[in-house]
């Protein structure tokens, strides 16, 4: 250790300090370096608006694919944040302690299962269930809002728990000392006191249902059309890049990165809001 | 520390050893078709049992990958399953070492069993929905569909002609996957490659033809497409030898096993 001294050492954790954002930086580079000039040259609002992907007739409109991303991520949460927050409320209101230590790794084991795996149990169960008593091919929007519903579960109940657990028990007490209920305590004082902390649970539970990919194709069917009921099939915009890289080439390689692109813009946008809603709730204590 | 030096000894040892193993051996890449890319590595295997002095290494990433890559000089061969070849392949030698059926799939719960040019046309760009109007149940056809720019799907739309893929298809990114949506979706209809079918899903006949070997083979069956090897130039060498050695009758013969159609 001598040999390195103090200054070696700091000078080598920096370095690891910054490689993590240079590879952002080199990422979105890419990203951007690949896609953006293929949207101004097409035309912006062409890629964006226009509903027609035919990538042989060279047609790249995307706006099926953004429509489909924004509904299955609206779908993952109204299907995984109630089902988390409430667990979460559960978890760490009315169970004791002991139990949890052994009941959230469990819930935040379900992360660590592969997304082909939810992917399969979805091709395999759901799809046939939904065609067998809602209709259509089964391979379809609900199916993906359900899958990711539940992949999204573990972010969303693990850092709930962590949110409401760090509220002090001082508000609680004074609520029940003024003779609130149990519940009136929870929703009136509890959740409230963790409402930043849950929001952020529940925006990175949306950073990933957006973000997944081999699930979303697995189970929704990928037709490139605007869905008109939820069981129809969609097309998100990251099956879209993962469907199609493999064999494009010239416009139409470009065209996805292009996706990319925008799938990018959208990300940021989302982690940006989770991280403003982070910094709030530090910035209260 | 001198178990670490003992293992770092033996690594650099066998390093040494695998490097003077190759030395003197010649490599010949093949990239491309993902339909051809299994057959490839059985061919591959069989030459280089009999060729000890030749190393083969397969690698897939479509017919565009194909084309792309030979052209590049990135694989010595290329290999390419489509009707048509593209405009910058033409500097190409092209060969074909095998033909490849296209079979028109349904569930086997689906009473039909034939289908005409027209009705498969119709089904694919979404002018028959329904199975009752083919002359089937009363239940909605689901389409099911390659990606764009796979070589199954632009070889199946070329060879039918006239197909603007309805937007209602699903779309799925191999023979596999499609194999499996169709054999679990009682309404499904898609196509995949003759080498590929199994007892869960069934293969129609087209205009009263059945898809099996003789009928490709005899050219009676009109969804076929050949399987091209592309070499940059002249073939020569051990390139050559290879290619020679898939056309004759040992490797026609394992092509033949493995469920494509040979082109003898």
């Amino acid at each position: 250790m001598k040999l390195i001294g103090e200054a070696g050492v700091r000078r080598i954790l920096l370095g690891t300090a910054f490689s993590a954002i240079s590879a952002l930086l080199l990422i979105a580079l890419f990203i951007l370096n690949e896609g953006v000039p293929f949207i101004f040259s097409y035309g912006i609002n062409e890629f964006l608006l226009s509903s027609d992907w035919d990538p042989q007739a060279n047609r790249f409109g995307i706006y099926p694919m953004i429509v489909a991303s924004l509904w299955v991520t609206l779908g993952a949460m109204i299907v995984g944040a109630p089902l988390g927050v409430a667990g979460a409320v559960f978890l760490s209101e009315f169970v004791p302690r002991s139990v949890m230590r052994v009941v959230k790794p469990t819930i935040e084991l379900l992360a660590a299962i592969p997304s082909v795996v939810y992917g399969f149990i979805g091709v395999m169960v759901l799809a046939p269930l939904i065609r067998t008593y809602l209709g259509g091919p089964g391979l379809s929007l609900l199916a993906a809002c359900i899958i990711l519903g539940i992949m999204i579960l573990p972010t969303v109940i693990s850092i709930s728990i962590d949110s409401i657990q760090a509220v002090p028990q001082s508000y609680r007490e004074g609520s029940l000392a003024l003779g609130a209920t149990v519940w009136q305590t929870i929703h009136m004082v509890t959740i409230r006191a963790a409402k930043s902390g849950i929001i952020a649970s529940i925006i990175l539970g949306m950073g990933r249902a957006i973000g997944e990919t081999m699930a979303v194709i697995m189970v929704a069917g990928n037709a490139a059309k605007i869905p008109h009921s939820t069981l129809d099939s969609v097309r998100s915009l990251t099956a879209n890049i993962a469907l199609e890289m493999s064999y494009a080439t010239g416009l139409h390689r470009q065209a996805l990165f292009a996706t990319g692109v925008i799938l990018f813009v959208v990300i940021m946008i989302l982690n940006s809001f989770a991280i403003m809603a982070i910094r709030k709730r530090v910035a209260k204590k | 520390m001198s178990s670490k030096s003992l293992v770092l000894f033996s690594l650099v040892l066998l390093a040494v050893f695998i490097a003077g193993c190759s030395r003197g051996k010649t490599s010949i890449t093949l990239a491309g078709s993902t339909a051809f890319q299994p057959f490839a590595e059985k061919l591959a295997d069989q030459y280089m049992k009999s060729h000890p002095e030749v190393s083969i290494t397969v690698q897939g990433g479509g017919s565009a990958v194909g084309v792309q890559s030979a052209i590049s000089g990135a694989a010595q061969i290329g290999m390419a399953d489509l009707v048509q070849l593209p405009e910058e392949a033409k500097s190409l030698t092209a060969v074909v070492v095998a033909r490849d059926g296209i079979a028109i799939v349904l569930n086997p719960a689906n009473q039909i069993s034939n289908l005409s040019t027209d009705q498969v046309k119709d089904i694919f760009n979404g002018k028959a929905t329904n199975w009752s109007q083919l002359g089937g149940a009363t239940a909605p056809v689901t389409v099911v569909s390659r990606e764009a720019g796979s070589g199954t799907r632009s070889s199946f739309e070329q060879i039918l002609g006239g197909i603007t893929l309805t937007k209602d298809a699903l779309i799925q990114d191999s023979n596999g996957t499609i194999r499996e949506t169709v054999a679990n979706d009682p309404n499904a209809v898609g196509y995949l490659s003759h080498g590929l079918l199994n007892a869960k899903i069934k293969a129609i006949k087209i205009d009263q033809v059945e898809c099996t070997t003789e009928t490709v083979i005899g050219g009676s069956y009109k969804l076929v497409r050949p399987i091209y090897l592309l070499v940059k130039g002249t073939p020569t060498g051990e390139v050559k030898n290879f290619i020679d050695y898939i056309l004759t009758d040992e490797g026609q013969q394992t092509i033949r096993g493995s469920g494509l159609i040979s082109v003898k």
